[in-house]
Order: structure tokens, then sequence, then C-alpha cells
């Protein structure tokens, strides 16, 4: 039935780095009392209060400035991106209205609440994957083949 | 500043994440929703590996008011499973199956210096601002 990539398929580094998200949300929740949605805490940024400019913009600096960081210890792994511009934009802005509008995206909703056992992120993840694997086979097996 | 400073760790940690997972790179993410090609389920073991941690922490976290550094804890109260979550998500899903990019994973390739993760970020950033300008002429009209 489906065929698996072993090639591919980087069970060690994907749990390991499933595990520093995890405590990247868990410091988060636990120093700070908050969930770590990235959706949300960019979004934040467009209707700021005062209090609020200045973690959001801390958290984006860390995220962004992970790879530059990295870069000193090591070489980063290869991000291959085969999107063309069009799509790029296209998929951003879906990207953009999207979370904002089901408030969430894959750390906020997929991540974190899954971790606190919500129905309704449960929704929201079983939803933006299931479209997504649509649009995949939709555009490598339907247009693309 | 406290508040601030953990916000940085926590992203830092956040990037660090996404990297070690190799989730930065939208062609493996891609391998993951393709299905009906040759499968890559390396991202269910990103999803399991940070829900594992996530569980002890949230079930921690639910029996304090306050965290550690002695801010008031700010956990979602919606449980409502509501049309805009609906649309919402599954537009976001269509976003994410087109280019392989979630918002984490756009911008740790903007921080790596890939062009078309600016092009993405950007497009993102713009389509959060049309939300905020349907909501507000929204708000307006019922008023």
């Amino acid at each position: 039935m489906i065929d698996i990539a072993w090639s591919q398929f980087t069970p060690g580094t994907a749990l390991a780095g499933g595990v520093l998200i995890g405590l990247a949300a868990a410091s988060f929740l636990l120093l700070n009392g908050r969930i770590a949605g990235i959706s949300g805490i960019l979004g934040g940024l467009l209707t700021p209060t005062k209090f609020d400019i200045i973690w959001r913009v801390a958290f984006l600096a860390g995220i962004i400035g992970a790879p530059a960081l990295w870069m000193l210890v090591g070489e980063l792994p290869p991000i291959e991106i085969n999107a063309g511009y069009p799509a790029l934009i296209i998929a951003g802005l879906l990207v953009g209205i999207g979370t904002r509008y089901g408030s969430g995206c894959t750390s906020g909703h997929g991540v974190c609440g899954l971790s606190r056992l919500s129905l309704r992120s449960l929704a929201a993840t079983l939803l933006f994957m299931g479209a997504g694997f649509a649009t995949v086979f939709i555009a490598r097996h339907l247009i693309g083949a | 500043m406290k508040y601030s400073l953990a916000s940085l760790f926590a992203g830092l940690l956040f990037g660090f994440g996404l990297i070690v997972s190799g989730m930065a790179n939208p062609e493996k993410v891609l391998g993951f929703l393709d299905l009906a090609g040759l499968w890559d389920p390396s991202l269910a073991f990103v999803m399991g590996g940070a829900i594992l941690v996530g569980l002890v922490a949230f079930t921690f976290a639910k029996k304090r008011t306050l965290s550690f550094l002695g801010f008031n804890m700010k956990l979602p109260g919606n449980t409502h499973i509501d049309k805009r979550l609906v649309i919402g998500s599954l537009m976001f899903g269509i976003g994410w199956g087109i280019a392989g990019f979630c918002p984490g994973p756009g911008l740790v390739a903007l921080g790596a210096g890939e062009i078309k993760a600016v092009v993405f970020v950007g497009s993102m950033v713009a389509g959060m601002m049309i939300y905020e300008m349907i909501e507000r002429s929204r708000a307006s009209s019922t008023n």
C-alpha cells in the first residue's frame, strides 16, 4: 500500500529534533505561561501592545537566529525549496490568512494543542494535515503526473 | 526582561529543533505529505517526540496558576470547533501542501538566508495583514 522512502527516513534525528521542539514549547509554557504558537506570536505583532512587542520579537529573533548560531559550530542540513515564486506567494498568503483565521499552525495546534489534549486542536491538526495530504496528491499525482 | 529572555531562549531552542529534525527543509515535509509517492514518515516522529515532552509539561502546567518566573498562565479557553477553525485550518493545510512550509520552518529558512523563504515569509505576513484588515472591517460594520 504505502511505500516507505527508507533512504530519506531519519527517525533518530526526527525524534531528537522533536524532543528539542517539545522542550522549547515546555520552557515557554513553564517560564512564561504561554503557548508557543508561532503563527500567533508573529501575527500578534501586527496589533501590538507595549508589553507585547519585545517578547514577541525576542522569540522570533531566536527562531530566525538559530541557523546563524548553528553555522558557528557546524554545517546546516540542506534546505531544498522546489516551489516556484508564484507558488510560494500563494502558499504564503494561504498560510498567513489560514493560521490566523484558524487560530494556530503546526506548533500551536499540532504540538501544543495535542500535548494539552485539546479536541479543538486535534480537529485543526487533522484538517490541516488532511488538506496538506490532498494538496500534495493533487499537485504531484494528478496535475504533475 | 526575564519574559523576553525566556522567549528568546524558547525561540532559539525551537529553531534548533526544526534544524535537527530536518523540518526546516520543505522537501522533507512534502515527503511526509506525499502518501501516494515514496513516503517519508519522519515528520510523525518529530510530532511524536515533541508531544511526548509536551504532555509532561502541560500536565504539570495545568495545575499551576503562575509560571516559574511568576507570570500568569495563559492557556487557551476556547474549546469550540467552529467554522473559523475549520476554514482556517483547511486554508493553512492547502498552503502548507503547496510549498512544504509552515510558519516555523519558513522563519528558520529565512534566517538561513534563503531568498525563496524571504518571499514565502513576506507573503505569509501579507496574508496575516489581510486577515487583520478583514477582521477590522467586519468589526466596524457590525458596530
